[in-house]
């Protein structure tokens, strides 16, 4: 294959594979330049219609050349840098996840800075120079491999040398200063409130993180982001050849490629002059220059430049082969032997970030573009991204928005900015303005060249009435691609506006959102996978717990061990027996995760008092009560134990799951309800650790542990609590049980928990379970858990504990609520238990119940749902919790719950269904 | 009997030329809260050796060091079996005041070296440039997904505070973020 690249041009080479055959590429290549140097023109059919389709720009805007990398799909081939061994194939529209673990890391990095500067061109790279010359922080982040916006593109020189050289030592001067940030390779895709910027830095295959997410806060933001080239609409502009020609200069200037060896330029400004120039002495003829303007920008020597007129057909299926052309007003044309056809329909200022900023757009008739103009967020724009498209203007405004920006963040500009020397630059023609070349058919003016829209989609969309932009984008998909619509955003409106007879400038832009340029899902989630997908939070157990090879269940982020199975045990049977151990021995349990705040002050009784459906002020000190607490509209919150360590001080433990929200609930109320009451709540959470010792046996042990504790039931009755030392650890045990049966609560500094928990386990007696057997045990007892047979629709008297609201206190959260009839509707629904006709049958949690045994006709009238489900060895059956309507007027009867094709059959019985004389609390 | 366990007593101590990461354990730490323009607070003040700071984000290191956490809140922290709590309590005498001891609730991470406030910036929105974080200021801030209190000591110091049910995952995602600025081969990573 010939080789595309201009003679003399140097560079390491470097081997690639496409679409399985091998190429060589040089260093500093992107594989599209590379693949235009090795003559590969159609990279893959489009998506929709199967068109071949070529390389149509140079960088992000790239709307054809799609390719496949190893695991990473849909990346495009203009911003793919060559290196060794990269093996890439084409797309057509979309790319395949890979199986395979991505093994490469991920991270991000918070920024702040006073000036952030979004761009290394001339504008930026000035913006930067004069705000790091004020001691101000300065981010400069660029999302090329080398600095200078466009200069290495057009080859201009800057203080009387190449612009590319100029470009990479301003930056490099930057490079290393104190409080001066360079990232290259880095793309700000996001602008959010609050000058929040997010960028994605690329940093490459052998770097310690592949791509690096940057979330940066900058007091001011400069944006100097540059423009596009935009596109024209005509027939047949979407085959292999047709190039914007800036981007064709690009490839000839920056990377010594020659995109083709016979032009045509179809243009309306005078830019795509300076392209012919410089495409023509780099070796492309130039057929010639067909300018849509009357009076047109200057020659370029020897090229025939027809004035007035517009490319009305494109020869070749599979590349351009000519060019057809022809007079505007109508006239006879001819046609043009060439394999490359170069677009300029102007320059379009980059406002996307801007307009995510929340900054306002005003549509500027002179460059036919959209451009910034109010401002929301301190945020300016430099250079071509607001319409300055020459090189000495660029550096002026680049130097004074530089200055402005670090002036406004508090720092001084002293001295002045010298800017450099640049070429004289001809004032030229004004551009004018073409967005579509008006045809009787428009099936193959493409308008999004990813998702193959033609004018003539759009048309049929406004056709049938759409006249927003936003609708169109939608009906027509045409800026939904990977490239957001860079170059098909405002050609659509513009085509929008010629169906209708609208101007530009009234339709608008669709909305810019978030990100400029595609971000990888692995990118984003950075180190948060995995193990450290969410924090884990363990006990101080915890190893023990895993040495003893329990497996977990997840409460909220708490690992809590779910059971601990022997040798053979699968979890029914090791349930069963950590139940029965608990009911007939003694077992423990690892309880630290409740949670446990510690109120102080002399309002404190007061405020529990207030916060509790129950009266708490009349607990004494040594003593402890169990509590509930609502919500204003009378529905349970949480519950919990209060336990009173004196006059002006208790410690209220809460659910695992609501320690947080209930510390949260407190912290309201006194901050905005009550300032009045002297309270102070801690979180002490984690301070303890917790073992629950339960089950007949667990006086003795306890008693062996704590030979200096009375543990009779006279001297130590149920629901008080003693200070006494436990294994030689000070500990606060508290007689409280969650089974039903005798049981303990021993606390003691979380340090002090592993050493607790051996010694209980060293006396040889203790079967350790968890919270499996934890559920079991309570539900048998009838005890409800908040969240899983709550849904914050139930009131204490739904869970049959009428007793726990108290009507004596004058005021506490909720008690307005009790007034109302609904909450005493006879049909609301209660907790009860439920048998199955069947004791081996055990019902689903969150299954419905039904009355009759046969299922009515939808809609089915549901009496309610089964919350907690177990199979139970004191009851040699399997039992269920339910709420069930009218539950408690229900005892005895048999309802059904549908189950596949089955109805199966329980009775309603007291959801107390283990000792319900309460016989077995004192051991 | 099985000696105390601190939360990250399995942690093997990061130490390099840059970096060092090492758990602080079993320090005293007692939760203050105390109305600022009381006298009780005075008078702790004085019994602690500084006036506790008022303004928000700052700590002072007189004797123990003190960190503030909210407009009536302050962390006291001293050295491992501290009499903190009866220090505080006796300069409060009978006034409305909340001392908890917290010793346990949270463990210490010290991160030092000239690369701290790089590590850190992996996990932490908030401006750590000595400028606007230096020595004696504090915050209660996020670290990676952990809620932690951070406090800015000399020399590139840092002390993280964090949840003792927290610290194994903040310990993992610390030596993982820190495997970049550590010889090669310093940390297995996960």
């Amino acid at each position: 294959m010939t080789s595309r690249r201009m003679t003399g041009w140097q560079g390491e080479t470097v081997r690639f594979r496409f679409d399985g055959r091998d190429y060589e590429g040089v260093r500093g290549d992107t594989l599209a330049s590379a693949l235009l140097a090795n003559g590969v023109r159609a990279v893959a059919a489009s998506p929709a219609l199967g068109r071949p389709r070529g390389i149509y720009a140079a960088w992000t805007e790239e709307p054809n050349a799609l390719v496949q990398v190893a695991a990473e799909p849909m990346l495009q081939a203009t911003t793919v840098e060559l290196r060794d061994g990269l093996a890439a194939h084409g797309l057509s529209g979309r790319g395949r996840l890979t199986d395979e673990t991505d093994t490469a890391r991920y991270d991000a990095v918070h920024a702040h800075c006073d000036v952030l500067v979004v761009g290394a061109g001339p504008a930026g790279l000035a913006a930067a120079t004069v705000a790091a010359e004020t001691g101000a922080r300065v981010i400069i982040a660029d999302d090329r491999p080398i600095a200078g916006g466009s200069l290495p593109d057009t080859a201009e020189t800057v203080g009387g040398v190449p612009g590319a050289e100029w470009a990479a030592a301003t930056l490099d001067a930057l490079d290393g200063r104190p409080d001066i940030r360079v990232l290259r390779r880095t793309s700000v895709f996001g602008y959010y409130d609050d000058n929040y910027l997010v960028a994605v830095e690329r940093r490459g295959e052998h770097a310690h993180s592949r791509e690096r997410v940057w979330r940066i806060r900058a007091r001011r933001v400069v944006l100097a982001t540059g423009a596009h080239e935009r596109p024209i609409a005509f027939a047949g502009n979407d085959r292999p050849g047709v190039m914007l020609a800036g981007s064709a200069r690009a490839y000839a200037n920056r990377h010594g490629v020659l995109p083709g060896d016979r032009a045509v330029v179809f243009t309306t400004n005078d830019s795509a002059y300076a392209a012919a120039r410089d495409l023509a002495a780099a070796g492309v003829e130039i057929a010639a220059i067909v300018d849509t303007r009357d009076t047109t920008g200057g020659g370029t020597d020897g090229v025939e430049v027809l004035a007035g007129h517009v490319v009305t057909a494109v020869g070749g299926d599979d590349g351009v082969s000519s060019v057809a052309v022809a007079p505007s007003d109508g006239g006879a044309g001819r046609e043009i032997e060439a394999d490359l056809l170069l677009v300029s329909g102007g320059w379009s200022p980059l406002v996307h970030l801007f307009s995510q900023s929340g900054g306002d757009l005003r549509f500027d008739d002179g460059i036919g573009s959209f451009v910034p103009a109010s401002a929301r967020q301190a945020v300016e724009v430099a250079g071509a991204a607001r319409g300055v498209f020459t090189l000495a203007g660029c550096l002026e405004d680049g130097a004074a928005t530089g200055a402005r920006a670090a002036e406004a963040a508090g720092f001084r500009v002293e001295g002045t900015f010298e800017i450099p020397r640049t070429p004289d630059e001809d004032p030229g023609t004004p551009p004018g303005h073409l967005w579509l070349v008006p045809a009787a058919d428009y099936s193959t003016h493409f308008v999004d060249l990813q998702r193959d829209v033609t004018v003539a989609d759009v048309m049929r969309a406004t056709g049938a009435g759409l006249r927003s932009v936003e609708h169109v984008k939608r009906y027509t998909t045409a800026g939904t691609a990977h490239d957001q619509g860079k170059l098909s955003g405002v050609l659509t409106s513009a085509v929008v506006g010629h169906a209708l007879g609208l101007p530009l400038g009234d339709l608008g832009t669709t909305t810019f959102r978030a990100p400029y340029v595609p971000v990888g899902f692995a990118t984003l989630a950075g180190r948060h996978r995995g193990a450290l997908h969410d924090p884990v939070r363990t006990t101080s157990l915890h190893e023990w717990h895993v040495a003893y090879g329990a497996p977990f269940e997840n409460v909220g982020q708490w690992k809590r061990p779910w059971y601990y199975p022997r040798a053979g045990e699968d979890m029914e049977t090791a349930v069963l027996r950590e139940c029965g151990a608990v009911r007939k021995s003694v077992g423990a349990m690892d309880a630290s995760t409740l949670g446990k705040i510690d109120v102080q002050g002399p309002d404190a009784a007061e405020f529990l008092d207030r916060i509790y459906t129950n009266m708490m002020s009349t607990l004494k000190v040594g003593a402890i009560r169990y509590g509930v607490m609502c919500r204003p509209d009378g529905m349970v919150f949480d519950d919990g134990t209060v336990i009173r360590l004196a006059d002006d001080r208790f410690l209220v433990t809460t659910t695992t799951g609501n320690a947080a929200a209930v510390l949260d609930w407190m912290e309201e109320w006194l901050q905005t309800e009550w300032p009045g009451l002297r309270v102070y709540c801690t979180s002490v959470t984690e301070h303890w650790a917790t073992v629950a010792l339960a089950g007949p046996g667990s006086r003795d042990v306890l008693a062996g542990l704590a030979p200096g504790l009375a543990v009779d039931a006279a001297s130590f009755p149920f629901m008080t609590w003693r200070d006494t030392e436990v294994a030689g650890l000070a500990a606060r045990v508290c007689r409280i049980s969650f089974s039903g049966e005798l049981a303990y609560e021993i606390n003691v500094n979380a340090w002090d928990g592993l050493a607790l928990w051996e010694a209980v386990m060293e006396t040889g007696v203790v079967t350790p379970y968890g919270t499996e057997t934890m559920h079991v045990l309570r539900a048998e007892k009838g005890y409800p858990i908040v969240g899983q047979d709550t849904d914050g629709t139930v009131t204490p008297a739904d869970l049959g504990m009428d007793w726990v609201v108290s009507k004596k206190k004058p005021d506490f959260i909720g008690k307005r609520s009790f007034a109302r009839a609904d909450t005493s509707r006879p049909d609301r629904k209660h907790l009860v238990g439920l048998l199955p006709a069947d004791p081996g049958r055990l019902l689903p949690e969150g299954a419905h119940l039904v009355e009759t045994s046969t299922l009515p006709e939808p809609p089915v009238p549901t009496l309610g749902h089964v919350t907690s489900s177990y199979r139970s060895a004191v009851l040699d059956s399997t039992f269920a919790l339910a709420l069930v309507s009218g539950g408690r007027d229900r005892m005895g009867e048999v309802l059904y719950v549908p189950l596949g094709d089955e109805q199966v059959p329980v009775t309603v019985t007291s959801h107390i269904l283990y000792d319900p004389e309460g016989a077995r609390r004192d051991g | 009997m099985a000696e105390r366990l601190s939360p990250l007593a399995r942690f093997t101590p990061v130490s390099a030329d840059d970096l060092r990461i090492a758990e602080i354990p079993f320090l005293t730490q007692i939760n203050l809260r105390v109305d600022p323009k009381s006298r009780a607070a005075a008078d702790i003040g004085l019994a602690l050796g500084a006036p506790l700071p008022t303004e928000p984000g700052t700590c002072t290191s007189a004797g123990a060091d003190v960190l503030w956490m909210g407009p009536d809140e302050w962390l006291v922290v001293g050295p491992v079996g501290d009499g903190l709590e009866e220090t505080i309590r006796t300069a409060a005498g009978t006034a409305h005041v909340g001392i908890t001891d917290v010793s346990a609730q949270r463990t210490v991470v010290a991160v030092d070296g000239p690369r701290s406030r790089d590590l850190l910036a992996h996990g932490c929105a908030l401006d750590l440039h000595p400028r606007v974080f230096g020595p004696g200021r504090c915050a209660q801030t996020m670290l990676a997904r952990a809620q932690v209190v951070l406090a800015a000591r000399e020399d590139d110091g840092f002390r993280v505070f964090v949840r003792s049910s927290f610290a194994g995952y903040l310990a993992d995602w610390l030596l993982d973020a820190a495997a970049e600025y550590l010889p090669e081969g310093t940390v297995t990573s996960r």
